[in-house]
């Protein structure tokens, strides 16, 4: 799937003495073509949550379009959204995203048990804890994990239906070297396989795996 | 079971004193419109009974017993009295005009010597002219009452064929009648040769407050159906401008001043009612709204990986209706704890007659009180559940972080 934003653009109501409008992110076009990884950085409050946020669905932009193999992704209603985000995407949200009530496993589940999609899935699942080295964690809940380990977490959740675009918040944040490395090979290797990956990050090492780099400052994406 | 359904159940379980506060409140909430319910009704229905048990239009009582409210403390709280007036004073009122049927009652408290097998209020009545009593025995006895036939009121706890004696008078008990929920439930009933027989033993037995009473010469009450197109009230005036040493009130007098304090009762109960919905309902709304704006970054991330709005809001809405539910059934079981084993308690402390609803009105009451809790649980939950599900995820995950 290739997602395209076109003149897409978010702005926030504050008041303020200058403007009452302040533009999270400016007039931005961005391509994320399958089987590439697109690295974009920038500093904390620069936009790049609020663009991701933008390209998979989770945030209308206030001006601009965004489309999701020629189709305004927008334009549809909540439910077909929310299975696109469900069947096409996988999100990793920035911070902590387990959901405290459901186990390691069942969190990894979750995407797959929304839509009665259970079936072998246990094993996919349970692949991929082992994977991310937290197998022996499967029946703990959220809290008892360590940040890092939650990270994992999210990224297993987010590979469990084999998405066609990947979106990555600071995926990287709060984890040691080993694990930074470890996540973000495995985001290479999922564009490696055909995913399109949007890679939001703090981090320096990531430009090193990326296609495509992308630098945000003040709202405005400039590229490569 | 669905992701959303399986997703509330461990939300609830995985926060149990969240939970338990919650379920905490809808006990309160489901207790209180249960027990109301049925203690009116139970008030509702003792007044109805009662009126149908009185069945009359004036009752007349000896002067005396009406200062000490004697009457009503024997209908009502089945008091034990005794209290008569003189034969002659009978006749008289059967003769005023307007009256149909006179029929005069004999009441007797047993006592609690050894000559007697229970203390209890004996209630003779002159099988010939009365229309209050037989009607309703006839529900559980066909036959006539012989000398020395009883029947016993609901709340005696009395094989039929037992013996009793009183005042050395062996009595067999014949049937036993329905439940009033009045002080009649705990008397006894007989035919004025019955009756006469016990004074005279009493009198044998030298309970002297019996001694200047003549069985054939006395009556405790007189029960007065009026001629058609009489006015009981005028009825009553003339007996009590007529006939000195009595007091005659209309029936309806009586049943109203009960109706007064049903009125005050059920007041008060609604009133608790109220006071207690409006503080859960506030308490629920404020701790629904605090515990979704505490979990908004929990149904973000259920956003991020696919739910619908719809489905946050049935995450929401689930996790408050099973709590509800929860809730109201265990303040329904309370409820019934607190009521139905206690419930003669309940009305000797009300002093108001106090009938038990059928099971299948305590069933709808039941019914009802689990449909408003958990239907108020929903409506609070459901505004939160629409704000919440209202907003973007993009941008709770922004406010979190």
């Amino acid at each position: 799937m290739e997602l395209r934003a076109e003149g897409a653009a978010r702005f926030f109501l504050r008041k303020m003495k200058s403007s009452n409008i302040i533009y999270a992110v400016q007039k931005t076009d961005l391509t994320l073509e399958p089987g590439q990884l697109a690295v974009i950085s920038g500093r904390s409050g620069s936009g790049k949550s609020t663009l991701l946020n933008m390209m998979c669905g989770l945030l209308k932009p206030s001006e601009g379009t965004v489309w999701a193999d020629g189709l305004d992704l927008y334009s549809l209603g909540d439910g077909a959204l929310s299975r696109l985000r469900n069947e096409k995407f996988g999100i990793i949200p920035q911070g902590g995203s387990g959901l405290g009530s459901l186990t390691i496993l069942e969190n990894v589940m979750a995407p797959a048990l929304m839509y009665g999609k259970g079936k072998e899935i246990r094993k996919r699942a349970g692949n991929l804890l082992e994977r991310f080295g937290i197998a022996h964690l499967s029946e703990a809940f959220p809290k008892e994990l360590s940040g890092g380990e939650l990270r994992r977490m999210a990224i297993a959740r987010a590979l469990i239906l084999q998405p066609e675009v990947l979106f990555a918040d600071e995926p990287t944040g709060d984890l040691d070297d080993e694990n930074t490395a470890l996540v973000l090979s495995v985001l290479r290797d999922a564009a490696d396989k055909g995913a399109a990956v949007m890679l939001v990050t703090h981090e320096g090492s990531a430009a090193a795996y990326g296609d495509v780099l992308y630098a945000m400052h003040d709202g405005v994406l400039s590229g490569n | 079971m669905k992701f959303r359904h399986f997703l509330s159940v461990r939300n609830l379980l995985r926060r149990p004193v969240r939970t338990a506060a919650l379920v905490l409140l809808s006990v309160f909430m489901s207790f209180s419109v249960f027990a109301g319910s049925v203690i009116t009704a139970s008030l509702r229905n003792g007044l109805e009974s009662y009126s149908a048990r009185l069945g009359a239009d004036v009752v007349v009582v000896p002067y005396a017993a009406t200062t000490k409210g004697t009457l009503e403390s024997v209908l009502l709280q089945g008091i034990p009295g005794n209290f008569y007036m003189e034969a002659p004073l009978y006749e008289k009122i059967r003769r005023i005009e307007g009256v149909e049927v006179a029929a005069p009652q004999f009441y007797l408290a047993s006592a609690t010597a050894s000559c007697c097998s229970v203390a209890v209020q004996l209630i003779g009545f002159d099988p010939d002219l009365d229309f209050s009593i037989q009607p309703w025995i006839r529900r559980s006895y066909e036959k006539e009452l012989a000398e020395g036939d009883i029947i016993i009121g609901n709340r005696i706890s009395m094989p039929t064929d037992r013996i009793l004696s009183f005042y050395g008078v062996d009595c067999r008990v014949v049937a036993q009648l329905d439940e009033t929920g009045t002080g009649l439930d705990t008397a006894i009933y007989a035919n004025m040769d019955t009756i006469a027989a016990m004074i005279r033993g009493a009198q044998e037995r030298n309970f002297h407050y019996f001694d200047d009473i003549d069985p054939a010469n006395a009556v405790s009450c007189v029960m007065i159906k009026v001629k058609d197109g009489y006015d009981p009230e005028l009825v009553a005036g003339n007996i009590n401008i007529h006939v000195r040493k009595v007091s005659a009130s209309k029936a309806g007098s009586m049943i109203s001043g009960i109706a007064g304090g049903l009125k005050n009762v059920s007041a008060v109960i609604g009133l608790l009612t109220a006071v207690i919905w409006i503080l859960a309902v506030v308490i629920l709304a404020v701790a629904f709204a605090m515990i979704s704006h505490e979990r908004r970054r929990e149904f973000a991330i259920l956003r991020t990986i696919g739910a619908t709005a719809g489905m946050v809001s049935g995450v929401i809405l689930g996790e408050a209706a099973i709590q509800s539910l929860i809730g109201a059934v265990c303040g329904i079981a309370l409820a019934c704890l607190a009521i139905f084993p206690f419930h003669t308690a309940i009305s000797s402390a009300l002093g108001l007659p106090y009938l038990m609803p059928r099971i299948s009105a305590v069933l709808l009451y039941a019914g009802l009180a689990i449909l408003f809790t958990v239907a108020a649980a929903a409506g609070i939950s459901a505004f939160s559940a629409h704000r919440v599900s209202r907003q973007d995820a993009g941008i709770l995950l922004r406010e979190d972080n």
